[in-house]
Parts: structure tokens; sequence; C-alpha cells
């Protein structure tokens, strides 16, 4: 099977398009509430969640936004009013939770629940010490019915993280009240900005209601309050610079140590112009591109060193460095997995396990294969010993959707679901169940066979209305900007941002160590 | 034939670059050199240069520098047998000269008794009128009206001290106690004597050498008018501008002046010259500042000289004839625009292109330093870095080679003139030769306008910061600087540019792995060095991050900027009202107590540094709520003095 790249201009437009589409979803994440809150929010002297964030990172060090586009296509507004992200303050790379107050107050809503559970997962499963810059009206209460129970996980997260010996760190800006007292309760430091901060379970009107007592804000919850008589502010911020300032004083204190392996320091940029990237890419997905071409513009010095080349040619393994750490790649070549192409993984994953080093999918793939022959091959038993390594593995996974993820394809290239540490798509990325037309295709048939086999006449007309609304709206509910709303990826990001953005990853990865799996489920040969 | 003494080894009782100048010729005659140095001076260049050092314990000049005894016990144990004075210190002092004479040693200069008579301005005036050479006089009991504006000056001053302009009759006998009390208390001399002021007369000098076989050379004329306070600031040779007549009666008054003192070696006499009319001045009897303009244009060395005279040799044959033009600047360590303050700190750059302390080769730069890179600017000496020095066949061409050089000059660590100079060589008036003596207080305001906002500069400097950061983070330090998948905001960095308050904000964000700004096309970006490109035009700067600051050196000029911290840690912002120590200083006396009461412009306190007082006085009507010092205290520059709170408008 020989792998033909189609190259051009063409690619590279409407990549650029959906790059621009890209940019104005995220936007909108960025506008908040939009031009009226913010300049209120201002008017109070008060700075943004992304103002925050930019003054608490050290300068010039880079920052990762996670789950920008949490919310669309949902009721709720895109960025799921939380900004969430890594970045290095005081040379430790940090989980940076801030809540957007321009966003109805900065309310908790079920997006940005999901975004900031995913937030607390990743600073889990790597280590990273989180500091959240509150300011959040709490639980937005229409929707609490999808907030109050899960979201008691929130607080369970910041504390078991003090407990494994990963601090937590919280700026109170504004509001933390109820529910939300307990993100400073549970944190190991505690800033307050002074005159900003309030912090109570109960404010004057609840109090009033439940015991008659005649109370103020500052009495039940300010700054100098926590910070003189309760003792919740560790450090009383005379204002929102000065918190920062504390916060980061407060980090470059933890003596922060990786624990991870240090990356060599040494590498090559890869030999590729990361704007050739755009060229080689089709939207269309039917199109096939060479990875290999992909993997050089990711990969250190573009050199990788292919595994098994010559056997299971849809899949492309093999080692390669990336920002000086070690990596496993896959890649699909050419959309289906085939049973040697599923268990060359399946070998290739355990190989990574064996050696400690992170793995990176790069997912184009429509599946595992279909067919009297290919059933009766066995390829539920080969995409099952793919998968098998996959969950089993515990060396870190990266899971980059560059094309198509279809079916159990996506699973075995370790999908959400199979939780790698960051899972990134591409603009032009479309994850489902399988094809929009194949789906619309197959439902048309059941539904058909349905008709005959109840001797009822098939309507074709209406056949040919279902399936085309069948299939717009599985499209839509495949591509990348759908799907990254409902939180199933990290974000869609640019691919020419890729090989950075993978670096950031792996940098933060390597805060905890890299161990590969001891052992896997028995293999079903 | 006569016998002359042989000269094997000089030492210089002065430092800087008068010090290392003379070391120069020195070594180019195989002559040993010898300094002597102040503890302040240990490390300076001029100790490193000569062949031997002797240490002269302390560091304030009395101490130091000025202390005769030490010096010529200094030069006996470490073998000189020649001191040259260099300019300033001992290089007038009629005594330490016959000191130095009598210890058998040999003294590079006029005889003393030449230095004693010129020592005094009056009997150097008597002198000089007596030759038939024409001076400035009047007499101050006589004095109309029409002779105002008079000049007050110290018969024992010199360099500007002690000189006062007055402009109203009736304040002159109260200006003449006055300038004598002060002429007593710093040359020990109270005689004062007063001439008629011309504001607008030209400062010209005349180069002499005069050999003690009865040889005088007139080596031609300098214009020193451009002056502040009295001190040259810009020198030029030959003077510009001048008539034949005035040129005739300069020189020959000069060598009428060298033939009534029977004078031998080097020596200036001063004139004011007032179109064709010519007024004796003073006559210097030692090497002056700006004797390489001199050197320039007439391919002479003035130390080779000085050293051929003291030792007994004859000058030979006639004086070379004047050759281009040359024009010098001093390059001070001072704020022109801060009442000239004189500027503290360690030079983190020093360059400036030119051959160092010797005439280049046909027309170029010259460079006469007493610092380099890493050296600390003292409050003990004069503030002077340096002198640089163009040589071109005519004047326009030697001012454009000086402004080129102070452009490309790299001095950061301590503000200079060197904004002032470059406005200078540019001025109209100047550039026109209508020099005169007023000339730089007439201009000083649009001398020292500040400049454009450097927002270029700024920008490199921002961009060399962020590539600097990159390539010290502990993590993540070879991602690009300030990457950010979702954009939101730029970058922004602030800096403080010399003589402004209000900060700079320069901004910058990360587009396609590489930084970019809105200000202008970023080519290139390290930590070293940024390529800015605005309007097709490509400007390369030259960067140097430090701590707390940033050299930029660009086709401008070279700055410095301040950075503008991102957080203050509210213990340490200064409280309203505070009054700072402008310049490290001993505190003199304290004017007020706590709790007291002030007017706006009330003396708080008074400070003293570089010899001259400062009145620390309250900024607003108010009440003195901290003292924090007291008589005798010494304070560091910054340090709060005292805090005035001001009363509420309302």
């Amino acid at each position: 099977m020989t792998t033909e790249t189609v190259t051009g201009p063409s690619h590279r437009e409407a990549m650029l398009e959906r790059i621009a589409a890209l940019h104005e979803e995220q936007a909108k994440a960025v506008a908040g509430g939009g031009e009226r809150y913010v300049a209120r929010h201002r008017a109070r002297g008060k700075l943004t969640a992304r103002e925050r964030i930019e003054l608490l990172l050290d300068e010039d060090a880079p920052f990762l936004e996670l789950g920008a586009l949490v919310g669309w296509g949902t009721d709720f507004p895109v960025g799921g009013s939380v900004v969430t992200g890594l970045g290095v303050v005081e040379g430790v790379e940090c989980m940076i939770v801030a809540n957007d107050p321009t966003v109805k107050g900065g309310s908790t809503n079920p997006s940005s629940l999901r975004k900031s559970r995913r937030a607390a997962q990743i600073a889990t499963e790597n280590g990273l010490p989180t500091i959240n810059l509150v300011e959040s009206g709490g639980a937005d209460l229409p929707t609490q019915k999808d907030i109050f129970i899960p979201g008691g996980a929130s607080f369970r997260d910041i504390t078991r993280s003090s407990a494994a010996g990963v601090p937590t760190v919280a700026l109170v800006f504004g509001n933390a009240t109820a529910g939300g007292a307990y993100v400073p309760g549970m944190s190991d430091y505690v800033v307050m900005v002074k005159d900003g901060a309030k912090v109570f379970l109960g404010g004057p009107p609840l109090v009033k209601m439940a015991t008659g007592e005649e109370s103020d804000d500052e009495s039940l919850g300010g700054a100098e309050m926590h910070a003189r008589t309760s003792g919740l502010a560790d450090y009383l911020a005379v204002d929102e610079h000065d918190a920062i300032r504390l916060g980061r004083q407060i980090v470059r204190r933890l003596n922060w140590r990786k624990a991870g392996p240090a990356p060599r320091p040494d590498y090559a940029e890869p030999r590729r112009d990361p704007e050739a990237l755009l060229d080689l890419i089709p939207t269309d997905l039917k199109q096939p591109f060479d990875p290999r071409e992909v993997i050089a513009h990711l990969v250190d010095g573009s050199d990788f060193d292919e595994f098994k080349p010559l056997y299971g040619t849809s899949l492309v393994t093999g080692f390669a460095q990336l920002h000086g750490h070690p990596i496993g790649v896959l890649a699909n070549a050419q959309g289906v997995l085939f049973s040697q192409e599923a268990q060359k993984a399946a070998q290739f994953i355990q190989l990574a396990n064996q050696v400690d080093t992170p793995l990176l999918f790069l997912h184009n793939t429509t599946g595992y294969m279909v067919g009297a022959q290919y059933e009766q091959g066995g390829i539920i038993k080969h995409g099952a010993q793919m998968i098998n390594a996959v969950s089993n593995s515990t060396v870190p996974h990266l899971s980059v959707v560059i094309g198509a993820s279809y079916g159990a394809g996506h699973y075995g290239m370790s999908g959400r679901a199979y939780d790698p540490r960051f899972m990134f798509s591409w603009p032009n990325a479309k994850s489902a169940v399988m094809g929009p037309a194949q789906l619309a295709g197959v439902i048309s048939i059941v539904a058909r066979q349905a008709a005959e086999s109840k001797g009822v006449p098939y309507d074709e007309e209406k056949d040919a209305q279902t399936r085309a609304f069948i299939e717009q709206m599985i499209e839509e509910q495949s591509l990348a900007f759908f799907t990254s709303g409902m939180g199933y990826d990290d974000g869609v990001i640019d691919p020419r941002d890729t090989r950075t953005i993978l670096g950031i990853c792996l940098s933060a990865i390597t805060t905890r160590p890299v161990k590969g799996a001891e052992g896997f489920g028995v293999f079903r040969l | 034939m006569s016998t002359h003494t042989q000269i094997k080894s000089v030492l210089v009782a002065n430092r800087g670059e008068i010090a290392r100048r003379v070391f120069r010729t020195c070594r180019d005659l195989g002559v040993e050199t010898v300094a002597v140095h102040s503890d302040a001076d240990a490390g300076a260049p001029f100790v490193r240069e000569a062949d031997r050092a002797v240490r002269l314990p302390g560091s304030a000049p009395g101490e130091t520098y000025l202390r005769g005894d030490l010096v010529i016990a200094a030069a006996k144990a470490a073998g000189a047998d020649a001191i040259h004075p260099g300019y300033g210190f001992l290089s007038e002092n009629a005594q330490f000269a016959q000191d130095v004479v009598d210890a058998g040693l040999t003294w590079i200069g006029p005889r003393p008794a030449t230095i004693e008579a010129m020592g005094s301005k009056i009997r150097a005036k008597e002198l000089m009128a007596a030759a038939g050479v024409p001076v400035l006089d009047v007499d101050p009991a006589t004095a109309t009206a029409d002779d105002f504006p008079l000049l007050v000056k110290a018969s024992a001053g010199g360099g500007g001290r002690g000189m006062r302009v007055v402009d109203d009759p009736r304040d002159l006998e109260a200006e003449l106690a006055r300038a004598g009390a002060e002429a007593a208390s710093a040359f020990g001399d109270d005689t004062v004597f007063v001439e008629p002021y011309l504001a607008t007369a030209r400062h010209v000098e005349v180069q002499v050498m005069a050999d003690e076989h009865g040889t005088c050379w007139v080596v031609g004329d300098r214009d020193c008018s451009i002056q502040r306070r009295h001190q040259k600031v810009v020198e030029e040779a030959p003077a510009p501008a001048l008539s034949d007549v005035a040129r005739s009666t300069l020189h020959d008054a000069a060598r009428k002046a060298v033939g009534a003192t029977g004078y031998v070696g080097a020596g200036t006499v001063e004139f004011l010259v007032d179109g064709d009319r010519v007024f004796f001045l003073e006559m210097n009897t030692r090497l002056q500042v700006e004797h390489p303009v001199t050197e320039a244009v007439t391919g002479l060395d003035l130390v080779a000289l000085q050293l051929a005279v003291a030792a007994g040799r004859p000058l030979e044959g006639e004086p070379p004839a004047p050759s281009g033009h040359a024009v010098e600047v001093r390059l001070y360590a001072e704020d022109p625009a801060d009442d000239w303050r004189p500027q503290t700190g360690t030079l983190r750059a020093f360059e400036v292109e030119g051959v160092a302390f010797a005439n280049p080769d046909s027309h170029g730069l010259r460079v006469d330093s007493g610092v380099e890179t890493g050296s600390e600017v003292g409050v003990h000496y004069d503030a002077m870095l340096a002198k640089v020095i163009a040589h071109g066949p005519d004047r326009a061409s030697a001012l454009r080679m000086l402004d080129g050089a102070l452009r490309r000059a790299r001095v950061h660590g301590v503000e200079t003139n060197t904004a002032l100079l470059r406005a200078i060589l540019a001025d109209e008036e100047f550039v026109a030769a209508r020099l005169h003596t007023s000339l730089l207080d007439e201009r000083l305001e649009a001398w020292t306008k500040p400049a454009e906002a450097p927002v270029l500069a700024a920008l490199a400097a921002a961009l060399a910061e962020a590539e600097t950061s990159r390539a010290s983070a502990r993590v993540l330090g070879r991602v690009p600087a300030a990457y950010r998948n979702v954009l939101s905001q730029p970058r922004s960095r602030r800096y403080l540019v010399p003589g402004s308050d209000e900060p700079l904000e320069v901004t910058y964000e990360s587009r396609g792995g590489r930084l970019a700004s809105e200000l202008a096309t970023v080519v290139e970006a390290s930590p070293t060095r940024v390529v800015l490109e605005r309007d097709g035009v490509r400007t390369s700067y030259a960067v140097a991050v430090g701590e707390t600051s940033v050299d930029v050196a660009g086709p401008d000029g070279a700055l410095s900027l301040e950075v503008v911290p991102r957080f203050v840690d509210p213990s340490e912002v200064v409280a309203a009202g505070s009054l700072l120590a402008p310049m490290p200083a001993a505190v003199v006396s304290v004017a007020v107590e706590a709790g007291q009461r002030v007017e706006r412009g009330q003396t708080v306190l008074v400070l003293e540094a570089m010899k001259m007082q400062h009145t620390v006085a309250a900024p607003a009507d108010g009440v003195v709520t901290e003292v924090h010092v007291s008589a005798g205290l010494q304070v560091e520059s910054g340090a709060v003095l005292a805090v005035v709170e001001e009363e509420d408008q309302s």
C-alpha cells in the first residue's frame, strides 16, 4: 500500500480559514462577559481573569490555556466562565485556575464544572501545584442539579492534592461564598485582597433569615477579618497586584523540585518550517496524508526511528525525541486499522512501557476494519489486544486528533476515555462513532429492514430527509469545536503550534516520574 | 651645547586620564612611569598601567593628591627622577614645584617663580600690562554704572571657582565681601579683583612652549567659549572665525607674556576676544585639559616637548602650522538638566571609539579617558569621564566625526552629558562659529530638552529581556518567548527613560513562535541584539540586559532604560512626601524637628557632596512627620531623609 500525500496551497487556505474560525471562537472565551461587564469590572479597580494570570506568570514564560472552547455548542457561554491552563510561576509549572467574574459573576455552570474538574484531573495526574484565582458567585443556581452533587469533588481534590505533597494556593480577589468558601478553606495557602475578598458560608441576608442576626459583608467574610480574626487568610494583600505578588512569593518558597526525568537540553529543532504543515494537511478527511511528514514537523531534528515499517503499514510507529523528551509515536497512515496494525500497536505500546517512554498518538483513523474476512481473521481479538495495551499502559499518553477519529479506533488510539494526560484536536478533526454519511446510511438501512419485516412500504422521500438531517447533525457533533465544547479534549489547536504545545505538556508530565506498566491484562491471542 | 638632564622615570602627581596621557608619552620615550593613587583609585586604569605605583592613604584630595610631601616621598621611594603634575591638584602650586626642585628632582613645568607670579591674577595682569599686553581692568572704587556688568574674581582662583557676575552697582560691595570670604575659604587668600564682564566675548587661548634657551613657540590658538559655570565643555583648534587682526594680536601678546615672565615649558595664555579686541585674562602655567586639539592640528606631542624642555633640551626649528581642524568635547558623568549634578555609579559599559591618548594617523578620533568598563565613578573627584577629540580636514568634518563618535559611544551605568554635547555640536550658532561664553547658558534649555520617547529602543530592550528570560528559565526555556495558544493580550514591559518620570510602555507578543509587535517588525531578537524594521527601515540595537536596567545602543545613540518592576512590596513603598537624598552625601545640618510646620521651599536640611552644599527644601506647605537623619551622618543616594506631610488643599 502506498501513501500518496497531496500538498498544495488549497490545503493551506482551507486550514487557515479553520484557524481563523478557531481564533474567532477563542475570542468569545477571551471576551468573557462582554465589553459592558468587563468595563464594569475594571471600573471597580479589578483585573480580569486573564490579566491576573498574565501578572502571575513568569515574564515571557509560556501559558498553555486548556479547554478554551468548553461550552461551545451548549446553552452556556464559550469558556465556561473560568480560565484554566498550564503556566510557569517562579520557575514552577502550575495548574492555574481563574474564575472569570465578568461572566455571571464567575458563577459555576455545568460547563465550568466540567472544565475545572478536568483541570483538577490534570493537576492530580501530573502532580502540578494548583493556584486558584478566586472570584466566583458560586453555583449557577438554575443549573444546580448538574453542579451541586458532583461539584463537591472540587474541594475533595484540593485537599487530596495537599495530602499527596502537592501544594495548593488560593488568591481570593472577590466572592468565594457558600460552597465556594471551601476553595480557600481547603487550600494550603490563602491570600485575600483587602476590600475585595468576601469569604463566608452565608451572607448578611441568609444570616438574617437563619438567626435574625444583623451583620455585614466585612464582619462575616472580609479579608481583614480573615487575616486578623478567623485566620482563614494567611496573607492580607493591599490590592490585586499585591495578592499576585504574594502568590508568586509563596510559590518561590515551595522549594519545588520536579521528580520526573529531565529533558536533554541540547536538542535540535525540526528540519521543517512549521508553516509548511499547513500545505500538508487536507481538510477533507477522505484525502490521506503521510503522518511521517507530520512527525517530522513535531520531533527534534525531524529525527524519527520507525519501528516495524514493513508490517501493518496503516499505522506508523517509532521512537523520537520532542523538546528533549524521549517519545514513542503511533500515527495512523491510511485510516483503517487492520489486525496487523492492532498487533503492531500492542507490541509497540509494551515496548514503550518497558523503557518508561511517553507515547504520542496522532489520530487519523476511520476505525477497525469490518467485513467477513476481517471478522473471521479475528479483528475484534486484535483490536482488543491494542485496547488492552492502551488501557493498561502507565506511561503518559498524549493524543492529538489530526484528522478523523472514528469508532473503536478512537479508543485504540488512546481517546479521551483512555485518560491521555493531554488531548488536543486540530481544527480539521472529527470524532464520532463513525463517519456522518456512514452513520446516516446505517440508520437508513436498519429502518428499511424494519419496514420490510413489518411488510410496510418504505417512505423513500422521508428516508432521504432523515438521512440528510442525521448526517448534518452527526457532522456538526463530530467537529472539533463541538467535541472540545463538550470537554472531550483539552483544546483545539493551530497545527503549527503542535510541537510547542506537546513540549509544554511533556515538561509538565515530567513533574512526576515516568514509569511503564508492570503488567497488562491477559492478551487474547 | 648645553648639558641636559636624563629623565629616566616620571612620577605623575595626578590621576585619571591625564596620568594615563603622560604615561603614554613616557612609554613611547622608554621612560619609566610611576603613579601615585588614593585608596579610591586603587583599582583605576592609570594605576595598573604605571610601572610602579605608590599608595597615598585616604581618598579626599586633601589627604592624597594635594599632599606634596607624600608625592615627593613617593617619587623618592619609587626611584622617579622627575615629577609631572598634570593639571589641577598641585600643578600650579609654586611651593610644591620648589619642593620638587629642592628634593633634587626634575620639575616638569615652568620655574616656581613663574608659577608664583602667574598664580596671583592681579600680579599677572600688572606684569602683562607692563609688557604691553592688553588687559581688562576697572577699579571698583571708581566704577560707574556704564562699566557694569562686572565680574568679580578671586586672585588665587581658578577653574571658575569664586567668580561672580554683578549687574547692579548697588550689589558690588556686598558681592566683593562675599567673594572675598569664599576665596579665603577656598584658596586661603581673600584677594579679589574686578573686571568688566563681556558677556558676548569669546574665550580664546594661545598655547605656548618655551625652552630655557630663549626659544618660544606659539603653538596656535584654541577657542573654548562653550563653558558651563566657567568650565570648558567644548574646545577647538584653531579658533574658528577669528579675524587676522585678532589672531596676530593674540599671538603677539602670548609671545610678550612668555618674554615678560621668562617662561619655560608648556603654558597657555587665555584671552577674551571681542571682535578685533583682545584682553589678557590669565596665564595657566601647566598643560591644559584641552591640549589634544592643539596636538591634533600640529601633530606635536606636547608632553614629549614638556619632558624635553624640562630636561634642558632646546626647541628646534619652528612650530608646525595647524593643519585641518580639531574639536574636543568633555564627556562628563553629570545631569545637565539637573543643575549639572554629578552622577556616580559603576560603568557597565564604556566604549568610545578613537585612538587612546595619541593623535590618529592623519585625521580621525582620539579618546583620552580615565575610566573603562567596570570603573567606579565616585564622589571624590571630578566627574569627567573622557575627552573625545575629532580631527578633520575642516571644522564641519570634525564636527560630523565627533557627533558620530558620540552617537556610537556606549557609556552605561551613569548618566552623562552626551546628549547635551550632541545638541551643542548640532546647534546652528555653534556650527556657524558664532561663539561666545554665554552661549551655553542662553541655549541650555534647548540643548537639554528631553528627546522624543525612544520607543524602538525600549522595544529592543523588552525583546532582549524576553529572550534573556527564556535563556535563564528553569523550565521550558526553549519554548518560544511569551507563547500563548489563546491570544488575549499582548505582553508589556515598562521602562523609565533618563530625564522622564513617566514610564514608557512597550507591548509585544508571540506570533508563530516568534516575538512580534505592533510597534515594528521584529527581524531578529536575541538577548544581546535586536533588529527592528519600521517603514521599510531596519535598525539594529545592541542590548545588554541588567538586573534593574537595560542598556540599548542604536543608531540614535546609547541609553540606559530603568526597568519598572512589575510588583512593589507595599512595605517598601516610600511614604508620600518623603525627601530623598539625591546623591551620596553627608548631612551638614538638620533645620527642622518632627512635628514642625514648614512652608514650601523652607530648608529642611543641608547635605554636602562633592564639596558642594545642597539644600533639601520642603516640597509643599505641611508638617514634618519624620526626621530620619542627624548632622554628621553619611547617607546613601535615595535614602529617606525626612517626611513632610502635605497639608490638605481643601
